[in-house]
């Protein structure tokens, strides 16, 4: 019972990731959006490790691909990487500052989109912007508020 | 402390799993053509997640109509009132000139341009990943919409659909990479290729010859020679041009006339009964 509620907290937060990332806001402000699905992800992933790992990051991944209409399976693979990154290292990084881990954030956030321009360059031939390295740093700045949150939730809902 | 997948197979295995099932998914993908189908299928299954995403816009637009000002308001109605007069005089004008060309045509001995149904729809979602420009918009098959439909708002072509489930369905835009359309300069009639380039203010010409006659500011229409998209509408005006010689074709960007970044309504076209028509006179 308790930890059935436990993973429909974890899967509500996904969701409400998922529609926050498909919100229609001002282009300006899109720029600047974070990843919010992969940034939720990876708190699950760092926190209760046997709950969410590579199987929901794949799930999530490829739900994002619906959503935002890139060819399907290049997110999916490219969420179960970094979350086998996150989930390989999660008892190192539970022990950073929140500082360090941010940082450490900011990369993984990077190498997804690294991953992303590269499978799409490879897929339908697009061009590197400059730009679209802009949701690592927003993302990175997010992090530590959106951990604080999630931790709340977690205790709050005592998710196991 | 639990330890970690005391079930279930190794975090490498299960990478190795995922990674062979997302290269399988993307192959499938971009090299087959039955995943227009299956995007339609799913485009249906998450249309209520774009539903909920839009609608706090919903909510904060009709809360500042409700808290718009009855002058504001009424200046507006003035305003819409002037505009559709203008229009409708101009209407009465089409009208005119298309029987007279329709008469001309057929004069000609070939088929007359019939308009094509029309239908409004709202969008639900810009999505401006810079990989991907598509917009999800709230009608579907329901309404009668096809695959590669055009779409259109008021200054000009923005894409086609590219995948539709029942009540919702998803079309991609001018400025997408994966994205090209026919066009003809309207100045001259030389016909031309434009692809987006994943930026929402240009497109570009592609294998244009260093002889062309382009100049900046030309005016682009579609050209009707791709078949999907109808003959003679507005899409983007030239404003760069780069007489480079070192380089095979002349380097040409248009700025697309819609404003693709902000669009809240657009026009569904059905031209299939005038493509019918023509293929029917062949």
């Amino acid at each position: 019972m308790q930890r059935a509620k436990g993973i429909s907290v974890i899967y509500l937060s996904l969701l409400l990731a998922l529609i926050l990332m498909v919100m229609p806001m001002p282009a300006m402000v899109k720029l600047f959006r974070p990843d919010w699905a992969l940034l939720v992800l990876l708190y699950w992933v760092l926190a209760l490790p046997f709950r969410a790992n590579i199987g929901t990051a794949f799930v999530v991944g490829f739900l994002v691909d619906v959503l935002v209409g890139t060819v399907l399976g290049v997110n999916a693979l490219a969420f179960s990487v970094v979350a086998f990154v996150m989930a390989a290292n999660h008892q190192k990084i539970r022990n950073f500052s929140i500082l360090q881990q941010s940082l450490l954030v900011g990369l993984l956030l990077a190498l997804y989109h690294l991953l992303i321009f590269w499978l799409s360059h490879f897929l339908t031939g697009v061009y590197f912007l400059p730009d679209y390295l802009w949701p690592v740093l927003t993302g990175t700045l997010v992090w530590p508020w959106l951990f604080w949150l999630l931790r709340r939730v977690r205790r709050q809902f005592k998710v196991r | 402390m639990n330890p970690i997948f005391e079930r279930g197979p190794s975090l490498r295995l299960r990478l190795f799993f995922a990674l062979l099932l997302s290269i399988g998914l993307m192959l499938i993908d971009r090299y087959t053509d039955s995943s227009t189908q299956l995007r339609s299928y799913l485009t249906a299954a998450v249309s209520p997640l774009f539903y909920v995403a839009s609608l706090p816009q919903v909510i904060l637009t009709g809360a500042s109509e409700q808290f718009m000002s009855h002058q504001r308001l009424l200046a507006e109605n003035d305003q819409l009132r002037e505009r559709l007069l203008r229009q409708s005089g101009n209407l009465q004008r089409l009208e005119f000139l298309q029987q007279e060309n329709n008469k001309l045509r057929e004069l000609l001995g070939s088929a007359p341009v019939t308009e094509g149904q029309r239908l409004v729809a709202e969008v639900l979602a810009v999505y401006s990943h810079p990989f991907s420009h598509q917009i999800v918009l709230n009608k579907g098959s329901n309404d009668g919409v096809t695959e590669f439909q055009p779409i259109i708002d008021e200054l000009g072509i923005l894409g086609q659909v590219v995948s539709v489930g029942p009540t919702s369905s998803r079309a991609l835009l001018i400025t997408d990479t994966t994205h090209a359309i026919s066009l003809r300069i309207e100045r001259t009639g030389v016909a031309v290729i434009a692809e987006g380039l994943g930026q929402w203010d240009r497109i570009r010409l592609v294998h244009l010859p260093h002889s062309i006659d382009i100049q900046d500011g030309d005016r682009l229409v579609t050209s009707g020679l791709d078949g999907r998209f109808p003959e003679g509408y507005p899409v983007a005006r030239v404003n760069r041009i780069q007489r480079d010689v070192s380089q095979p074709f002349l380097q040409v960007q248009a700025e697309p006339y819609a404003q693709l970044d902000r669009i809240r309504y657009v026009l569904l076209l059905w031209p299939q009964t005038e493509l019918d028509q023509q293929g029917d006179s062949d």
